[in-house]
């Protein structure tokens, strides 16, 4: 593969107002994920220490591999919500290395607000699962929860994707040979006694967990039964009596020993061989894209200067350069691994699309990982275009990105807007996990777009009405939505609801890209079968 | 009388270098060693092993009790010393001979003369050999005396060698602290602070010549060697012929060398070694009493097997060619190949060998004590190998060196290879400008160069101790790179 050649002066002003614009939003952003990842408030977190508890973040530490990655997920969950008191949304979840294995870890934070599971928190859990479900990856479960927040019990109990998921999961998985492990670190009261009660293998740790249906007060209440939590259901009654629970550790130390002990003797899985080679770092340095990400989207760039940033060599070996040239495509190695590479490089065409959906049949026809790299602000309109069924092109490509068969990877790195989001391989189209850039925007459309629209139709009725509308007027209309437009398309925004897998530094995005790829072939690939496309 | 079983007091590559020759001749060799040399290579090449102790030198191959009673208990006849240790120890010598056994090397007295660097010169001067001029005596005497002899000034230990004890001088307010310091590091190596001190001649090139005694009384020399490339005093790059010698003044400093043996009355195989100044002037410097390390470059120019000879003049017989006998042809060229860190000042690199890969090929020989899997340790000298080429000219002896260094892969540890490749590839070492001052002046900084060759090999050796990434379907393939084992730490947005 031949390299690319970058037509960046890295001495240029415009790269320095860049570099200087983006490394402040990157600071913000490292601001925020420092500031989640301390976890609840300094007092439940010096009540958790004095318990002689280790904090969920030095469990997970102590758990993985010593000096491996950690890929954690969705870490500024719930950021801005709440009342900001769910910071990672009480939960911590990622995917990590125990015994040279990957598996998924799900990791109650209890110095947040006793570990209960807010909407966020559930739907959290969730996506974990889900990335282990579609990964084939053993899932730990490191217990320490007070079970639902009582106070949004109407947000997290009974909808199909809400508290219940968790255990329908876990059967769902552990059926289909994904081993479910939990350790017990406090704990598991009511629902939340299904997470280790439906594990394969569980450990508890003396003096300090518990597993129960009710707690001492409601069997009080229900029966009159004076009884201790250790008594009710302390780890030696799990372990020893109920066999609720498998292990029994003396400290949090032996449990994670005992946990790591359980992943050494899982079924051996072989990964899908997609003919990694060894990787190369890229020939020009990451920390470039700095000064090549515009300082505002409005901006265009070159996408090919940021795949030369990512893949191995910054070699890329580009499909049809010449036709549908809005849309970048071509293969290239990220730590060894080939992916297929699709990037937006202009707004979508009919021929930019139909290079889309031709790639992507490529790649599933070579069984090639899919990244997209979003830059997209949707596809052409105009009388013009939809004459030449730009509507049925673009159908093309969803169709294509929905069916593929390869595991897809998409990174958010410019805006998202409208179903450009859809053809590039949105939440909603079954790629394994989607990141966005700090400098990134999501929304059905730009703010001002929708401004004009809505201001257009209020003025289309009043205008029946015989009432007209000044510019003053129209401004004050508009200001409220340019506003509400421009909080929703934030990525932290995104990122708190969990319309992605977490914002990331753009530096970092080879790295994570390498990681996910390497986790994904857990999951054989399955055999594509084509869609009806719409000719 | 000949030798017929054989204990070598030594290891590594000296000890693997005599055997081979030995064992040319049907004598049944017995090797020494320390526990944790138990399965090194000289171990692994004799007929017969003792463990002599623990790693430490003075609890095995220093301890000439241990030894000797090796020799004994295993029925041997004859002891070869190798170099360093107690190659040069007059007791040893003597103890060796009181057991009733033969000393590859000449007698107690004659090492004992030449191990003292002042009577050495004494002996030498009243045999008519030149000698550098020097002061000898009291620190007091010293810093009165010295002066005398003209700046720079060389101070060396009595009982030295290696370069241990020495200092140069260039100017009086450094004498005194130089005189300190050298009794002081005397004293650490040899247990003999004493130290003396001579004219140090400038711009010079160390040339020293072979000979060979036999107990009947004839002497030869080998002609000479030039080992002007050292650095802090110890030899890096040998070779033979010397580039700065007329016939006239070869011929001159050959006589003296003989001269020098037969003054000594020396016996077996012997080095001469001599300060040469261009044009023609050279003073005796000292006589090592032992086989020498750069004695590769002498053999391959003259065709002699200098252990064999050793071995067969203690066995008591007369050499087999007379002086006019001798010829020489082409160049020969020795490189030392150590485990140290270039980029670490030099220090030793001790660790597991991953993989060695010596060069080949005709005319390169590599007298090695190492190979894959082995265990370098801090013990003991970091000598790997010495690589020696040989060629019609210097210029293609050094070419052929050149290209064997590009070729040799030691994994595992660090290698001076890539500063021996630079010193070879040098030009003033290409016009043979070789002086004492050659790595100071050209190599004070150097530092190696990230080659991407370099890179490539250990990339290639990876991939291949990884296996084929290739479609191919075979029983317990190797996993595919897998970037979850190889990053290290990292987390998202910290930066690591």
């Amino acid at each position: 593969m031949d390299k690319i050649i970058s037509n960046i002066n890295t001495q240029s002003p415009e790269f320095k107002e860049n570099e200087k614009f983006n490394l402040g939003v990157v600071a913000e952003f490292r601001k925020r994920l420092e500031a989640a990842k301390a976890g609840g408030p300094p007092k439940s977190r010096e009540l958790h220490i004095s318990r002689k508890k280790l904090l969920p973040r030095e469990r997970i530490k102590a758990l993985l591999d010593k000096d491996t990655p950690f890929l954690e997920l969705c870490a500024l969950a719930a950021n801005g919500m709440y009342e900001d008191e769910a910071p990672c949304a009480g939960i911590i979840t990622g995917i990590g290395l125990i015994h040279g294995r990957e598996v998924v870890i799900i990791a109650n934070d209890a110095t947040v607000k006793g570990g209960t599971y807010y909407p966020i928190t559930v739907k959290k859990h969730l996506r974990a699962q889900e990335v282990a479900l579609e990964n084939n990856l053993p899932c730990l479960y490191l217990v320490d929860s007070g079970g639902a927040f009582l106070p949004l019990q109407d947000e997290v109990f009974p909808d199909k994707f809400h508290f219940g998921r968790i255990f329908y999961n876990q059967a769902i998985m552990s059926s289909r040979g994904i081993a479910q492990i939990s350790i017990v670190f406090g704990s598991c009261t009511a629902g939340g006694a299904y997470i280790p009660a439906m594990s394969e293998e569980t450990v508890m740790v003396k003096n300090q967990a518990t597993i129960f249906l009710g707690g001492p007060p409601l069997v009080k209440a229900a029966t009159g039964e004076d009884v201790t939590d250790e008594e009710l259901g302390g780890a030696d009654v799990h372990c020893r009596i109920s066999g609720v629970s498998d292990h029994l550790a003396a400290d949090e130390q032996g449990a994670i020993r005992t946990a790591r002990n359980i992943v050494e003797n899982l079924k051996h899985t072989v990964k899908t061989d997609i003919g990694a080679s060894v990787p190369e770092e890229p020939a020009y340095d990451p920390k470039e894209l700095y000064g090549i990400i515009p300082s505002s989207l409005k901006k265009s760039f070159d996408t090919r200067e940021v795949i030369a940033r990512i893949v191995d060599g910054s070699k890329f070996h580009e499909f049809k350069k010449t036709y549908g040239v809005t849309l970048v495509t071509g293969f290239a190695r990220i730590m060894g691994q080939p992916v297929g590479i699709i990037a937006n490089n202009g707004i979508l065409f009919s021929e930019s699309s139909l290079k889309g959906t031709h790639f992507i049949e490529l790649c599933c026809s070579r069984r090639i990982p899919l990244v997209f790299l979003q830059n997209i602000t949707g596809f052409i309109i105009g009388k013009k275009y939809e004459h030449g069924g730009i509507a049925k092109d673009g159908a093309k490509l969803v169709s294509a990105v929905s069916s593929a068969n390869v595991p897809k990877f998409t990174v958010i790195i410019g805006g998202s807007y409208g179903a450009g989001n859809y053809g590039m391989c949105g939440r909603a189209f079954g790629g394994r996990f989607l990141w966005m850039w700090p400098t990134g925007r999501i929304s059905v459309m730009g703010g001002e777009q929708a401004a004009n629209v809505l201001c257009t139709v209020k003025m289309n009725q009043l205008a029946k009405k015989g009432v007209t509308m000044s510019p003053e007027e129209q401004a004050e209309f508009k200001d409220p939505i340019l506003r509400k437009y421009e909080t929703e398309a934030s990525p932290y925004y995104s990122s708190a609801r969990l319309w992605d897998d977490g914002v990331i530094d753009p530096v970092d995005t080879r790295k994570v890209l390498g990681l996910a790829i390497a986790a994904s072939l857990n999951m054989p690939i399955e055999e594509y079968k084509a869609p009806v496309y719409r000719m | 009388m000949g030798i017929k079983k054989l204990l070598i007091a030594n290891r590594g590559e000296i000890a693997v270098r005599v055997i081979k020759s030995a064992r040319e001749l049907g004598i049944k060799c017995v090797a020494v060693h320390s526990d944790i040399d138990r399965g090194a290579r000289h171990v692994l090449a004799a007929d017969e092993a003792r463990c002599i102790g623990e790693a430490s030198p003075l609890k095995s191959y220093l301890d000439m009790g241990k030894i000797i009673a090796a020799a004994k208990d295993s029925g041997c006849d004859a002891i070869h010393p190798g170099y360093g240790f107690l190659s040069e120890n007059p007791k040893f010598a003597a103890l060796v001979a009181e057991a009733g056994l033969t000393f590859v090397g000449p007698k107690a007295g004659t090492i004992a003369l030449m191990g003292d660097k002042v009577a050495s010169k004494e002996a030498m001067s009243k045999a008519g050999v030149p000698v550098v001029p020097f002061v000898k005596g009291t620190e007091e005497f010293c810093l009165k005396e010295a002066p005398k002899l003209g700046y720079p000034l060389m101070i060396k230990a009595i009982a030295g060698g290696g370069g241990k004890g020495m200092r140069m001088v260039s100017a009086p307010e450094q004498l005194k602290p130089a005189l300190e310091a050298a009794s002081r590091e005397a004293l650490k190596a040899f247990g003999d602070g004493r130290v003396f001190v001579e004219k140090c001649i400038v711009k010079p090139r160390h040339i020293e010549f072979q000979v060979l005694a036999d107990s009947h009384g004839n002497v030869v020399h080998l002609f000479e060697r030039e080992c002007s490339i050292q650095r802090r005093h110890q030899k890096v790059v040998e070779e033979a012929p010397s580039t700065a010698l007329s016939a006239k003044a070869r011929a001159a400093m050959a006589d003296a060398a003989v001269k020098a043996a037969k003054a000594a009355n020396y016996v077996n195989a012997g080095t001469v070694e001599f300060i040469f100044e261009e044009p023609d002037k050279f003073y005796f410097l000292e006589m090592n009493t032992r086989l020498q390390v750069e004695h590769p470059v002498t053999e391959l120019t003259t065709g002699i097997d200098l252990v064999r000879e050793q071995l067969l003049i203690a066995g008591g017989e007369k050499l087999g060619f007379r002086q006019e006998d001798l010829l020489r042809r082409g160049h020969a060229l020795e490189c030392r190949v150590y485990a140290e860190n270039p980029e670490n000042n030099f220090l030793p690199s001790a660790g597991k060998v991953f993989l060695f890969r010596e060069p080949t090929g005709p005319n390169i020989r590599n007298d090695s004590g190492f190979g894959s899997g082995d265990e370098i340790s801090t013990y003991y000298d970091p000598l790997i190998s010495k690589l020696v080429t040989y060629g019609a000219t210097r210029e293609e002896a050094r070419l052929r060196m050149l290209a064997a260094l590009r070729e040799y892969v030691v994994l595992g540890v660090s290698t001076n290879i890539a500063f021996l490749a630079d010193i070879i590839a040098h030009p003033d070492f290409a016009a043979g400008k070789t002086y004492t001052d050659f790595i100071p002046k050209f190599f004070e900084d150097w530092k190696p160069r990230r080659e991407k060759t370099e890179l490539a090999l250990a990339c290639a050796e990876h991939s291949r101790a990884r296996g084929s990434r290739g479609n191919a379907a075979g029983p317990a393939k190797e996993a595919a790179y897998n970037p979850w084992k190889e990053l290290g730490q990292f987390e998202i947005g910290t930066g690591k």
